[in-house]
């Protein structure tokens, strides 16, 4: 099915079962503890043996010797990979350091060694007992020191004059920020298990794009894409962290071939954060001038991140030339060449740090008008035409309905304009506010649905379901479309076996995956139409029945009948800016003695089209704000210049928010429709949720205190020395 | 994880001998730290010493009006305790702010006193440290420092002891009760316990080799009112950046420890005494010689705000 042109009116406009809020359908699997993760898949094949990686002990060199003798002669050992002796495996498009690269070291935990036994005890204390010895390079670690000679990652986009209009404005700001290296912290740690037969490999794993998975690795251990297999029905979390074929899945293949049986690998906490990827620190200046009566005339966004070989930065602009009006810009990234571990994308990339930078810009613009901070921005709401792009129009937007009805919601009229204002005991409270922008793309996306001869209905496609509730919106999907009930739908998901699917990631999945599901269902109802003698396109499918003109039949009344289907996208899209929309609200209490901020409670109204499941879809936005309001207060993997590591490398070290810090917490979706998403007229919502909340905190921050703290996380040590004095 | 034998001890005594006798054994109670360490083997102990059937799980009155409580009662069980909750509230409100519900569930009295430092380069085996291996160096001087010690450090190591119960049996002079290896038993008032580990930072306590910790005693209630602060990034499961256990009586006096600062529960009679004098008063005098950093020089201004905080609260 091609997306050619704007959706009209469709059976979802009159939809029973997607839209309603749905319990996941694979809740019982998971709080039974019976969904089959890839660490735990005992039952695919027999024989399996234990894989333990060994990550390199320096972030750049080489190694000179390892000692493996002892290894090998400890008990249970059945074979060990290692660097000296087994030859580096290639690099895909997904990865930017060799997952396995022999002598040469390229980041610190960088895999050179796995050992297989047959438990996981022997395997990891023989690992233990590998000696290796190292030439260590020097290495360039720091951010700071290394932007001034960064080079532009990609052409500065400039419009106007934008150092002639902020010279001439009456009211303008000039702001540096800074944003830490975050992990993605996951709870399932990435895990593979790997089987050879032949040349045939097969990868039961955790992955959020199947089918990039199987190409990379085919690239990477340099086989045919057709002899690799990869299964991830069930992924504990992703983050953007398993978009990619990771070392787990590079060393087990490697160990089950040396050790010619099933080898399985999951990453110890431990290795992840320096041996995986993670989200690359920002440096960001913002400057912004505006007119007295808070009409912004110009906007520069320079952002500086590093990473390996120079390439693949943190693009924090990218809501800058969408999110305002403005007619003088200057937008520019930078990368600079680090030889810390592999930044790569982490929950909406580039956006996630941008409104921590931007949207603090934009409160400190309002406080230096004495404007309000939504008054601001909705002044600065551009017409229908997308800023700088010619002929480019915004799909559907209504930013302005999501800060207005927000503030309403919030009791923003409570919010005192001067900051530091309100004490509670011993407490400063604040209210902050930020907008959130989150592009919604869609990839072409493609299933199978096979009916049943007892009307049964099953979905296959290598679509995964990262935690989000893909199963769920799929079965609704197909449910409404066939007109079936909901009970009477399986979902297959992530294997490579099935039609290739959008994937998750880039908020992207839920409308490219249910869309393709649609087309194929689409297709189905042809097929049947075909066989019992009727236009499959015209007749109505519902309760079970189908209504064709004169004709009544029941669904089984076809018998078994299998179609595929494939949503893709038109080029009438690209005359559009189709992204999704939110307003965020968050309430702070900074202890007046120690600092602390404790979040009272968040507020998200979001704008995304039509919600296909608001149960879910609010579960999304809850853990998106719980993560962006880690972002602001308490995540950051701490660099060790001088050893060019993440110091605190374990979930004890590298705090994330628990429940405790967030009490409150509310979702609000507006009832809004975008014909120009997909026939579902549907954006996700996965990375809009973690788009502004944390912007949001530190301007509720500076509105409790009247402390502005530039440098994320905003922990106490930053600002204890101008909090006010005590006795 | 190193191989390793495994015995459950009936009696104390015997469980001490046990240790002493075998190189490389230890005991092991709840486990919630030693086994973390052993499978980074940061601990390779040859033979464990399970001490669990040991029946040392009471708390009792004690004859001068005290408590003592068993080296294997569990954090949930002793914060939890009528007499602990109404009489030594610091301790109760100490172990509440401590790691997680399961954690203190399993953790013991005695095991909470041993927990071992949680510096991110002890924790790392490809980094040096002096205290996971004696002479190879500190990794932690001159690196992330922000969690480490200010106070009571050396040039060979800046870890804190990072626990929470232990500053508030510092404020209530615990006594550590022990058994040797030869049988003899003594009481190790808790000031003595862990040491200020100068160029020897592998050696934590001034338990011998089999020494075995029965008990852990109060005096007799002080009064007072009973505070226990503990300022973190995150609201729970995190560790102090800085705790301030406090006792505060009526007429302004009282006793101060502090926590997440030093090698050990950091508390100074000398500023006790300037209690009456304010937070500014007792933290010079507490802190005086600190050697921060720049990454945890912060500590000590927060451990005066902190302190003013109670001590405002205590006035209110």
């Amino acid at each position: 099915m091609e997306f050619n042109a704007p959706a009209g009116r469709n059976l979802f406009d009159d939809a029973k079962i997607v839209g309603k809020s749905t319990p996941r359908i694979d809740g019982p699997l998971k709080v039974s503890g019976t969904a089959p993760y890839a660490y735990e898949r005992h039952d695919v094949a027999d024989n399996q043996a234990y894989g333990y990686v060994i990550g390199s002990a320096i972030a750049k060199g080489r190694i000179r010797s390892m000692s493996l003798d002892d290894a090998r002669r400890a008990p249970g050992v059945i074979a060990v990979v290692a660097a000296t002796e087994t030859d580096p495996v290639g690099t895909s498009d997904y990865n930017n350091a060799p997952l396995f690269g022999g002598r040469e070291i390229a980041h610190y935990h960088q895999a050179i060694a796995c050992v297989v036994a047959e438990t996981f005890e022997q395997a990891r204390s023989a690992a233990m007992l590998i000696r290796t010895d190292y030439e260590r390079d020097e290495g360039a670690f720091d951010l700071e020191a290394a932007a001034p000679d960064a080079p532009l990652a990609s052409k500065a986009h400039k419009q106007g004059d934008f150092d002639a209009a902020f010279d001439a404005a009456p009211v303008k700001i000039d702001s540096r920020f800074h944003t830490a290296d975050e992990s993605h912290a996951m709870m399932e740690p990435h895990a593979t298990i790997a089987a050879w037969d032949g040349p045939k490999l097969t990868l039961w794993t955790s992955n959020q794009m199947v089918n990039w998975a199987k190409e990379s690795m085919a690239e990477i251990l340099g086989i045919d894409a057709e002899n690799v297999r990869v299964d991830s029905p069930y992924v504990g979390g992703g983050f953007g962290g398993k978009l990619f074929i990771r070392a787990d899945a590079v060393m087990a293949a490697l160990a089950a071939r040396a050790a010619g049986r099933p080898v399985k690998v999951t990453l110890q906490r431990p290795l992840i954060p320096n041996n995986t990827t993670h989200r690359h620190a920002t440096i960001q200046r913002i400057r912004i001038a505006a007119s007295h009566d808070g009409h912004i005339s110009a906007v520069a966004h320079e952002n500086w991140s590093g990473n390996l070989n120079g390439t693949d930065g943190e693009n924090a602009t990218a809501q800058t030339p969408s999110l305002y009006a403005g007619p003088n810009r200057l937008i520019a990234n930078y990368i600079a060449t680090l030889d810390l571990p592999e930044g790569n994308a982490m929950r909406a990339p580039g956006e996630a740090p941008g409104h921590l930078a931007l949207e603090v810009a934009m409160d400190e613009l309002a406080e230096a008008l004495g404007m309000d901070p939504i008054e601001l921005r909705v002044r600065n709401e551009p017409d229908s035409a997308v800023p700088g792009r010619p002929g480019r129009t915004f799909s559907d937007r209504n930013l302005v309905r999501c800060l207005r009805e927000g503030a309403e919601r919030f009791g923003w009229d409570k919010r005192s304009a001067t900051p530091g204002a309100i004490r509670e005991g011993r407490y400063l409270i604040g209210m902050g506010v930020a907008a959130g922008y989150r592009g919604a793309p869609t990839m072409k996306s493609a299933a199978r649905v096979r009916l049943q001869s007892d009307g049964r209905l099953i979905v296959e496609t290598d679509m995964t379901d990262i935690g989000t509730g893909s199963y769920t919106i799929i079965a609704q999907t197909a449910a409404e479309t066939m007109g079936i009930p909901l009970e009477r739908v399986s979902v297959e998901l992530g294997d490579s076996l099935y039609p290739v699917a959008a994937g998750s990631g880039g908020q992207w999945g839920a409308a490219s995956s249910t869309a393709g599901v649609y087309a194929a269902c689409v297709n189905l109802r042809r097929a049947i139409g075909e066989k019992l003698g009727f236009d499959g396109d015209a007749a109505t499918f519902e309760g079970g029945r189908i209504e064709a003109g004169e004709q009544s039949f029941a669904i089984c009344d076809a018998g078994e009948l299998s179609a595929d289907g494939e949503i893709s996208f038109g080029e009438f899209k690209k005359e559009y800016n189709v992204a999704s929309y939110a307003g965020h609200f968050a309430e702070v209490a900074v202890d007046i003695y120690t600092g602390e901020t404790r979040i009272r409670r968040m507020l998200a109204v979001c704008d995304a089209g039509r919600i296909l499941n608001p149960l879910s879809a609010r579960s999304q936005v809850i853990g998106a704000m719980v993560m962006s309001a880690g972002a602001a207060l308490m995540e950051e993997l701490a660099v060790d210049p001088r050893f060019g590591f993440f110091v605190n490398h374990d979930l004890a070290g590298y705090e994330v928010p628990v429940h405790a810090d967030i009490p409150h917490q509310e979702v609000i979706f507006l009832e809004t429709l975008d014909p120009i998403v997909s026939p579902m007229k549907a954006k996700g919502v996965g990375e809009l949720g973690i788009c502004g909340p944390g912007a949001a905190v530190a301007n509720a921050i500076y509105n409790a205190t009247g402390i502005r703290v530039r440098e994320y996380p905003l922990t106490l040590d930053k600002y204890l020395d101008r909090l006010p004095e005590i006795d | 994880m190193r191989s390793f034998t495994y015995e459950r001890a009936r009696t104390p005594a015997e469980a001490a001998a046990s240790v002493s006798s075998r190189q490389g054994a230890k005991f092991i109670a709840g486990g919630t730290n030693l086994l973390d360490l052993m499978k980074l083997e940061i601990e390779t102990p040859t033979h464990l010493v399970d001490v669990q059937d040991l029946g040392l799980d009471q708390i009792e009155q004690t004859e001068d009006g005290g408590l003592r409580i068993g080296a294997l009662v569990s954090n949930t069980a002793l914060s939890a305790h009528d007499t602990v909750r109404s009489d030594y509230a610091v301790l109760t409100r100490a172990i509440a702010a401590g790691a997680s519900g399961q954690l203190r569930n399993k953790a013991t009295t005695a095991g909470n006193l041993l927990q071992r430092t949680r510096c991110p380069y002890f924790y790392d085996t490809d980094m040096p440290c002096n205290k996971r291996k004696a002479g190879s160096g500190c990794a932690a001087i001159g690196g992330f420092s922000r969690q480490l010690g200010v106070i009571g450090i050396s040039d060979a190591c800046i870890a804190t002891y990072p626990g929470d119960m232990a500053v508030a049996l510092r404020v209530l002079d615990a006594v550590v009760e022990t058994v040797r290896p030869d049988g003899e038993t003594r009481a190790i008032p808790i000031a003595d316990f862990h040491r200020l580990w100068g160029d020897t930072p592998h050696i934590e306590t001034v338990l011998e080799p089999g020494e075995l910790i029965t008990g852990v005693s109060l005096p007799k209630p002080i009064g007072g009112q009973h505070f226990y602060q503990k300022v973190r990034d995150r609201r729970s499961y995190a560790f102090a950046l800085v705790s301030v256990a406090a006792v505060i009586q009526s007429d302004g006096s009282g006793r101060v420890a502090f926590g997440g600062v030093a090698p050990k529960p950091w508390r100074v009679s000398e500023a006790d005494a300037l209690l009456p004098n304010g937070a500014k008063a007792v933290v010079e005098r507490a802190f005086q010689g600190a050697k921060p950093t720049e990454d945890n020089k912060f500590k000590i201004p927060l451990a005066e705000r902190a302190l003013a905080g109670l001590i405002a609260q205590a006035r209110s």
